[in-house]
């Protein structure tokens, strides 16, 4: 199968801080890949990197198959990205933003009436078109960002702790979402700390004080820890001690 | 292309949503160029004097009639005595006491030095020598009038002439100084203050993640505020030649293409300011006390340069505002042309490519 990321002793440092200590994996193209971390354990660095946002201080990687350090701008055209802080214009409509993101990431412009009009329609908002976006209500935006980060239909997108700060059913709902794009054939690299995110991943991977420390899917971490959740699994990597 | 297009319309989007961000774009022009034009003059109007006349003779007299009728002064009392002119002058009432001697006629027909005492409040300097040379232009020009043939031996007669702006319009030193003033508060403190937003709200990375390049985004935050704040200068020109009757003696053309050469130079140094700092206050006051103070009191646009202490006077040539004050001068009150010009032209072009390149090095170290 075709990697869609793939990454060899990756590594960042500030200074003397290691934030990203040589971490090696693998995603396949369609997979959702969950990345777990208590904060400062350097998902986001890692992330960051990834995206071309951050240099690697050493190591290799390459995201749809293009390599980081010299085809950034290559990998900008085949990724969408939607960040734990909000990625839409508040004093912009939910039309207008649709177009604003349709229009930097180059859709024609012919195409993007009947684009915003098939988000409208999947999300079931099509009444709050002309409102501005701070008029929303939080779970509402977030589905809203990431169809936004989808709207020129990459091949990956990165999901930085996308549904911080909503409530269960809105972030079920915000799941399906991710699924169907999953289904049709689009790499999901997302980062959460909700152990229950977890357990909807294919593989999850767990990162400690800047290390990868498990890498599976989630079942088989189960069985590994001999525990019956990904929080006790979790609890046992990152904070060192047994939830038995 | 496309790309761009569409950044540049989200910028417009932000800037007509905001009422403030309007407000300070197109009020505060009008504002600040209506309240320097006549508000803060520093011409002489109907300055209150008072007139000592020991002499009581015709030419004291027509003297004092040819002062007031000048329309500089206003005769706020005749006093009997020199302990009169202290009290008038502590009670503040007067700015300028003219003082006839006995004898003066007496001196004056027989062709002997005669004197008339001006006596000014100096607690305002300024005020108080315009007060002085105007009257004393004005008591010259009537000897000159009634001996048109005097030879008078040993006796220099000097005569300024006010080149360039014979009436001493404040207008015309104020509204170059507003025109540099305003353009570089409004481009700098609002191109700062917004790329500091998008970095607030997270944005910006969102934008950096894109296949939007660096320099689109840089450029897409300028074009908007660009033309914006040509408008507004274009406002300001057309102020101070309609309402404040300053001249435009020198090519329009000419003076439209330095002040975008300015607007761009102000955006540059907006940006460099928003690649340093993280927050949307922050921004603000850098703005201010980076750009804001220094244009006022460096600039020449309020303190004459020439008198400043050495080390601010070396300092006063980083003042970007210096040459465009001396430029925007230069093209409407004395009707130069790019020949004369280029130097201070060369410099903001300098300074614009300079802060361009650090804003664009800088936002490449951030994310490095």
């Amino acid at each position: 199968m075709e990697k869609a990321v793939s990454t060899h002793q990756l590594t960042k440092r500030f200074g003397d801080f290691i934030a990203t200590n040589a971490i090696t994996f693998d995603v396949a193209q369609g997979e959702i890949f969950g990345f777990l971390g208590a904060n400062g354990a350097g998902k986001t660095t890692a992330m960051r990197m990834l995206c071309g946002l951050l240099k690697p201080s050493s190591g290799e990687a390459t995201v749809a198959g293009f390599d980081v350090y010299r085809q950034s701008e290559k990998i900008k055209q085949n990724i969408g990205y939607m960040s734990q802080r909000f990625s839409l214009y508040e004093d912009l409509t939910v039309r207008e933003n649709i177009r604003f993101y349709g229009g930097i990431y180059g859709l024609h412009r012919a195409d993007i009436p009947a684009k915003t009009h098939q988000i409208l329609q999947k999300l079931g908002i099509e009444s709050v078109g002309d409102s501005l976006v701070a008029s929303l209500p939080l779970g509402w935006k977030q589905k809203l960002a990431f169809s936004v980060a989808l709207i020129h239909e990459p091949k990956i997108v990165f999901l930085d702790e996308p549904t911080g700060g909503v409530d269960p059913i809105t972030r079920r709902q915000f799941w399906d979402l991710i699924y169907e794009a999953a289904h049709g054939g689009t790499t999901v690299f997302v980062t959460t700390h909700y152990m229950d995110e977890a357990e909807y991943c294919n593989r999850v991977s767990i990162m400690v004080d800047g290390k990868m420390q498990a890498l599976d899917t989630p079942a088989g971490l189960k069985t590994t820890y001999d525990v019956d959740s990904m929080d006790a699994v979790f609890q046992i990597l990152a904070r060192g001690t047994s939830a038995k | 292309m496309n790309r761009f297009i569409a950044f540049v319309r989200k910028e417009f989007f932000h800037i007509l949503r905001d009422r403030r961000t309007l407000l300070i774009l197109f009020g505060l022009p009008l504002a600040q160029v209506l309240l320097f034009g006549f508000a803060l003059t520093n011409e002489i109007k109907n300055a209150k004097i008072a007139i000592l006349d020991n002499d009581k003779s015709p030419h004291s007299q027509q003297i004092t009639n040819k002062l007031l009728a000048s329309g500089y002064f206003q005769l706020q009392e005749n006093l009997r005595s020199n302990q009169d002119i202290e009290r008038a002058f502590r009670k503040g009432t007067i700015k300028l006491a003219v003082v006839f001697p006995t004898g003066f006629t007496n001196n004056y027909e027989h062709g002997r030095n005669s004197q008339i005492q001006l006596l000014a409040d100096a607690s305002e300097q300024n005020t108080a020598i315009s007060l002085t040379n105007y009257a004393t232009a004005i008591i010259r020009d009537y000897t000159a009038e009634r001996n048109p043939n005097a030879q008078l031996p040993l006796t220099i007669d000097v005569r300024s002439r006010m080149v360039f702006n014979p009436e001493l319009k404040g207008a015309f030193v104020f509204v170059p100084g507003v025109m540099a003033m305003v353009l570089l508060l409004v481009s700098a403190l609002m191109t700062s203050v917004t790329i500091a937003r998008e970095r607030e709200t997270g944005t910006l990375e969102v934008l950096m993640v894109s296949p939007l390049s660096q320099g689109q985004i840089l450029l897409g935050k300028v074009v908007p505020y660009l033309l914006l704040s040509f408008l507004n200068g274009c406002v300001i020109i057309a102020l101070g030649v309609f309402v404040l009757n300053v001249p435009l003696n020198g090519s329009l053309l000419l003076l439209l293409a330095e002040t975008l050469l300015f607007i761009f130079l102000a955006l540059s140094i907006g940006i460099f300011i928003s690649s340093l700092v993280e927050t949307q206050l922050v921004a603000m006051f850098a703005s201010l006390m980076a750009m804001l103070l220094p244009t006022i009191f460096l600039s020449g646009f309020i303190f004459p340069i020439e008198s400043m202490p050495k080390p601010l006077q070396i300092i006063s040539n980083i003042i970007p505002a210096k040459y465009f004050i001396g430029i925007v001068k230069g093209i409407m009150i004395k009707g130069a042309g790019l020949q004369y010009l280029w130097q201070p032209t060369l410099v903001l072009i300098g300074m614009s490519v300079l802060f361009m390149g650090l804003s664009l090095r800088n936002l490449k170290t951030r994310l490095a």
